[in-house]
């Protein structure tokens, strides 16, 4: 019988490395060593499992997880939907996904966050949910804006989706953003720019999908993530 | 024609940037939305064995501290057992043995209270020494950076773990090392993460 063994290394070809001087804060930020390469043990192929208790059902509606009653945020209302598999085309059933983003304006709620655009009232940000048995999940939310930062004195961000995942173990958790189709501020944002090969970049762009529209109520991006594949052996293994 | 491979390739990293706390940690960035924010309690209230504290610095190459960072640790229990269907066994009630830590806007300092973990199996044969898994995301680091927090009262265990045994230059296995003081109520080991410069903590591509 086949087992599950080992996962796949990560592709080095297809993730920034630590150190991109276009994107600043990297720099000082980046371990100057090669990084260890470890063979799983239990304590990698291991990792957090997430049920329904830990997370409510409208938590992946960002239109109203956090609007007053009867109120909604400002902005154009878009469905985010995917799935997530492994590099081996399998489903990842039941994994937790967290994404946040700014607002229509640009702006995030965050302490931090000091740019003049408002903050909308009935926008918190961020949403979670747990893939279904499929490997599907979907956020309903509106088009985040555009946003300047200190890079260059005229850096702007394309509008983006952070997207946090967790896969079955600790060696597939993943943070990324996603991209809409056809904004011209993906090519030349230094973030993005990090990224070494371009179909890499293509992955994290969500494609307009009419299909899953609704129709007189929101467009429809998918985007679909996946994490790392796991090896299969014909004979006993031990981690 | 050779037939084509069809794997898929893994979705490619970004960083989390500076506002990782409004998807992770809303209450830290300034609001509540959510019933419950996860990984808070990483022990459990029915946790077996020693509890412990640790806490420490994330400092940058220019020896800053980071106050804009989020560390996810993912630890055994005390009988070395992980939360997981391949983790090894059963745990106890509430037990998941996973967490967030953010460090302080102001100050840059970061802790945690669990329970120090047991030896878990090695690959082959063998035992690892009792360690935390941790997960390092931040604006600035493109991809999440790998460590691993070892103890370094389990001078035994250390010295023949797998892990710090793997590490060619012996001079560089410290920096895995939480130093224990026990002048509080509850054990503090002690474990700053240097991204560059002089002591630059061990990652792990894993
Ligand atoms: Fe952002």
């Amino acid at each position: 019988m086949k087992q599950d063994a080992e996962y796949y290394q990560r592709d080095p070809n297809i993730h920034p490395v630590a150190c991109t001087p276009s994107y600043k804060s990297s720099i000082t930020r980046s371990p100057r060593f090669s990084l260890i390469s470890l063979e799983n043990s239990i304590s990698e192929i291991t990792g957090p499992v997430f049920s329904h208790s830990d997370i409510d059902p409208g938590d992946n509606d960002l239109l109203t997880n956090f609007a007053q009653s009867n109120e909604s945020p400002i902005g154009q209302r878009i469905i985010l939907h995917g799935h997530v598999l492994d590099e081996n085309s399998r489903t990842i059933p039941n994994t937790l996904i967290e994404i946040w983003q700014a607002n229509a304006c640009g702006r995030y709620r965050h302490k931090n966050d000091t740019y003049l655009a408002p903050i909308d009232p009935n926008f918190g940000g961020c949403g979670r949910a747990l893939t279904d048995g499929d490997g599907y999940f979907y956020f309903r939310t509106v088009m985040p804006g555009a946003y300047p930062w200190q890079n260059y004195v005229n850096s702007w961000r394309p509008a983006h989706i952070h997207v946090s995942v967790f896969g079955a173990s600790f060696v597939q958790r993943l943070i990324t953003q996603c991209y809409f189709e056809g904004d011209p501020l993906i090519p030349i944002c230094p973030i993005v720019q990090t990224i070494p090969n371009p179909n890499a970049i293509e992955q994290l762009t969500a494609r307009l999908d009419l299909n899953a529209t609704i129709p007189f109520d929101a467009i429809a991006y998918k985007f679909d993530i996946i994490l790392r594949g796991r090896r299969s052996t014909l004979f006993e293994n031990r981690f | 024609m050779p037939q084509h491979l069809s794997y898929l390739k893994e979705t490619t990293s970004q960083t989390a940037g500076p506002y990782v706390h409004i998807g992770l940690a809303p209450k830290a960035a300034g609001f509540e939305i959510y019933q419950k924010e996860l990984g808070e309690n990483i022990a459990g209230s029915k946790a077996e064995g020693e509890q412990i504290r640790v806490e420490g610095y994330i400092i940058d190459g220019t020896g800053t501290t980071l106050k804009d960072a989020l560390i996810e640790v993912w630890q055994a229990n005390a009988e070395g057992i992980y939360a997981h269907s391949e983790g090894g066994g059963e745990v106890e009630d509430g037990f998941r043995g996973w967490g967030r830590v953010i460090t302080n806007f102001k100050t840059g300092k970061w802790g945690f209270n669990t329970i120090k973990p047991g030896s878990t199996l090695a690959r082959n044969s063998g035992m690892q020494a009792p360690h935390i898994n941790l997960w390092l995301v931040a604006r600035g680091i493109n991809i999440g950076l790998n460590t691993r927090i070892y103890f370094d009262d389990e001078v035994r265990a250390n010295s023949i773990d797998p892990v710090l045994n793997l590490i060619e230059w012996e001079n560089r296995r410290h920096t895995l090392m939480a130093k224990r003081s026990t002048d509080n109520d509850i054990p503090i080991y002690r474990f700053d993460i240097r991204l560059q410069g002089k002591d630059e903590t061990v990652f792990f591509d894993v």
